[in-house]
């Protein structure tokens, strides 16, 4: 981040800066105390999946357990009356399945539409753009319809081959692309590159960033989603992470430590990409936030 | 050689050129098209699969008797506009749009002042910017499933181990049941707790860009002309020039409230059912369309409906805020 747009050489003198700092010093207070209630959660997460179960269900609230259990991992994926490791691999193949898949049909297509000058390019941009007003989770009905027609329901290509086609990277790729310079592909067509080799030797490697970006944010959506894969993924072997954390929630009989841990887990593979990737994730988010 | 064949040699000559660029210029306009549709044809096509042909289908749905089944018998099934009027007339639907306008009541005001505050606070720091910004931004990276299981089963759980009743418990208060309470709804309160805690640290980053982009002259020139740091600064310098972003983010915020589902159903539901409150409109549409019933003609009315609120309410948002630009 850059500099800071507020601080101004003050102009009132001594005065005014020792408001200032009092100032600074209540925003920090505030600052730390927020932060400490954004937290409070994951805490709950540690607190909770590393306990015992009396120790969870006690009426006198502990800090932190006497021991932490790292046992509950263990026993969570060794307990064959909950497919938790299925349901991890089946997220993990969708994610990745639906991040490579969008960032190769959007780009292509976002590259089309800002670089081969054709009659209808127009047409088929309003077309694209037109489904952006229809939102995905208002389409889920007619969806499950299409995809039980195909038979494709409680089956992998069912999770991943619909969630696909997503109009908005194709209109952040088309965007980034039209503000891409021509010279780099001039020069390209110069040496006899078509469309095909200039678009995979000298626009892809170039534009590395978008990808990242549009990855990442493609990538954490797959991995959170819920409702397709609630409506889709109907018998247990199809389940996501997502979609068997929110049945253990709501079965009849509860292990508390284990649906924690389980929640832990899950959230794991994000933490880490979040710590390292943030850079991207936040460019992602600024990218595709706002479609200016 | 005479004139005559001379010139005749020449038209030849240039028809033959002309021939030859327009024979040129057709496989080239030709050869462009078949490369747009290898680069754009993969996209459209599963674009026109996958979200165009459901549409149409869910709006033919919509008007036959469609129990358990996709391909209703164009004579027998055939309803009209029954189903639309079934489900404007079902009371359980309008409470849906009631609930969602409660909602968005909640979550977007709170939302929206809770982020651009976080990023006017994160923005003004000196050192560890980065550090509070991850710490904001990181509830981003939970699902809401995760989310509202961490509110369901701990925090707001109704029972005496909850950490909310702990906190009750401090201060001598009776525990409360928060998520079964309806008079008062408490229930609203872990709706939109979690909600808050899951987009604020998104909507910062949004609003710190915008910030970023605000010319720094600008506040030199404000404070040249006395303007005093902090609240006459914020309301003549900042926030118009965040105009933009503030809009976005409202937009975003009211259209992601009107998606709510994940976090209604993980927090309400249970192995019994979900509760017959606080139903928000995809709520209802999932229960009416792959519930027991599986009445997909009934869902797909309600499907067709609330698209057409939604680009209604997108629509009116955004001239709402674009006949202001225009004023100002």
């Amino acid at each position: 981040m850059h500099g800071n747009p507020h601080g101004v050489r003050n102009p009132h003198g001594v005065r005014a800066d020792a408001s200032v700092r009092v100032g600074r010093a209540l925003r920090l207070a505030l600052l730390i105390a927020l932060a400490a209630l954004f937290l409070i959660p994951f805490y709950l997460l540690v607190r909770n999946g590393l306990a015992s179960e009396q120790e969870i269900t006690s009426p006198d609230w502990s800090f932190l357990p006497a021991e932490l259990r790292w046992s509950n991992v263990t026993e969570l994926f060794s307990d064959p009356s909950v497919p938790f490791s299925r349901s991890l691999l089946n997220s993990a193949l969708i994610a990745v399945a639906t991040t490579l898949g969008t960032l190769l049909l959007a780009s292509l297509a976002g590259y089309g539409l800002a670089r081969i000058p054709y009659r209808h390019a127009n047409k088929v941009f309003y077309a694209i753009l037109g489904t952006l007003m229809v939102p995905a989770a208002v389409t889920f009905v007619p969806s499950f319809v299409l995809v039980s027609t195909l038979g494709w329901v409680s089956t992998l290509r069912g999770l991943i081959v619909p969630t696909l086609f997503s109009a908005f990277a194709c209109f952040v790729f088309r965007q980034y692309f039209l503000g891409f310079p021509r010279e780099l592909e001039d020069a390209a067509r110069v040496d006899g590159l078509g469309y095909w080799r200039t678009y995979w030797r000298i626009v892809v490697p170039n534009t590395r960033p978008v990808f990242a970006a549009v990855g990442t944010i493609v990538f954490i959506g797959a991995w959170n989603s819920f409702l397709w894969p609630l409506v889709i993924g109907q018998d247990q072997g199809a389940w996501t992470v997502q979609v068997a954390l929110s049945s253990y929630t709501n079965a009849q009989v509860v292990r508390l430590h284990e649906l924690f841990v389980a929640a832990a887990v899950s959230i794991v593979p994000l933490l880490v990409a979040f710590l390292v990737f943030q850079r991207w994730i936040v460019a992602g988010v600024e990218r595709t936030g706002i479609s200016e | 050689m005479t004139a005559r064949t001379e010139a005749t040699a020449r038209t030849a000559a240039t028809a033959r050129s002309k021939v030859a660029a327009h024979t040129r210029e057709l496989p080239a306009r030709r050869h462009r098209a078949l490369w747009f549709w290898v680069f754009v044809g993969p996209f459209a096509l599963g674009l026109g699969v996958f979200t165009y042909i459901p549409l149409l289908w869910s709006v033919y749905l919509s008007f036959f008797d469609a129990h358990n089944t996709v391909t209703p018998d164009p004579a027998r099934d055939f309803v009209g506009f029954g189903n639309y009027a079934d489900m404007l007339a079902d009371g359980a639907f309008t409470d849906s749009l009631l609930t969602f306008v409660v909602f968005s009541l909640f979550i977007v005001p709170t939302t929206f002042g809770l982020s651009l505050a976080l990023a006017l606070m994160v923005n003004r720091l000196r050192r560890a910017q980065a550090f509070f910004r991850s710490v904001f931004f990181l509830p981003a990276a939970c699902s809401y499933v995760v989310a509202a299981l961490i509110w369901k089963m701990s925090i707001f759980n109704g029972v005496r181990f909850g950490l909310a009743n702990t906190l009750l418990g401090y201060v001598d208060a009776d525990s409360v049941a928060w998520l079964s309470t309806t008079d008062p709804p408490w229930y609203w309160l872990a709706i939109v707790t979690v909600r808050l805690w899951l987009q604020a640290g998104f909507f910062m980053i949004l609003f710190l860009a915008g910030l970023q982009r605000i010319n720094p002259q600008l506040y030199e020139a404000a404070a040249v002309d006395g303007a005093k740091p902090g609240w006459q600064v914020f309301r003549h310098i900042t926030f118009p020039q965040l105009r933009a972003t503030s809009v976005a983010v409202a937009l975003l915020l009211v259209i992601n409230a009107f998606q709510a589902f994940d976090e209604f159903y993980n927090l309400l539901a249970d192995s019994r059912g979900y509760p017959p409150y606080a139903r928000p409109p995809l709520v209802y549409l999932y229960y009416t369309a792959l519930g027991q019933g599986q009445n997909l003609g009934m869902g797909s009315a309600g499907a067709v409906i609330l698209a057409v609120i939604i680009a209604v309410v997108t629509i009116g948002q955004a001239r709402w805020f674009g006949l202001g630009r225009r004023e100002a």
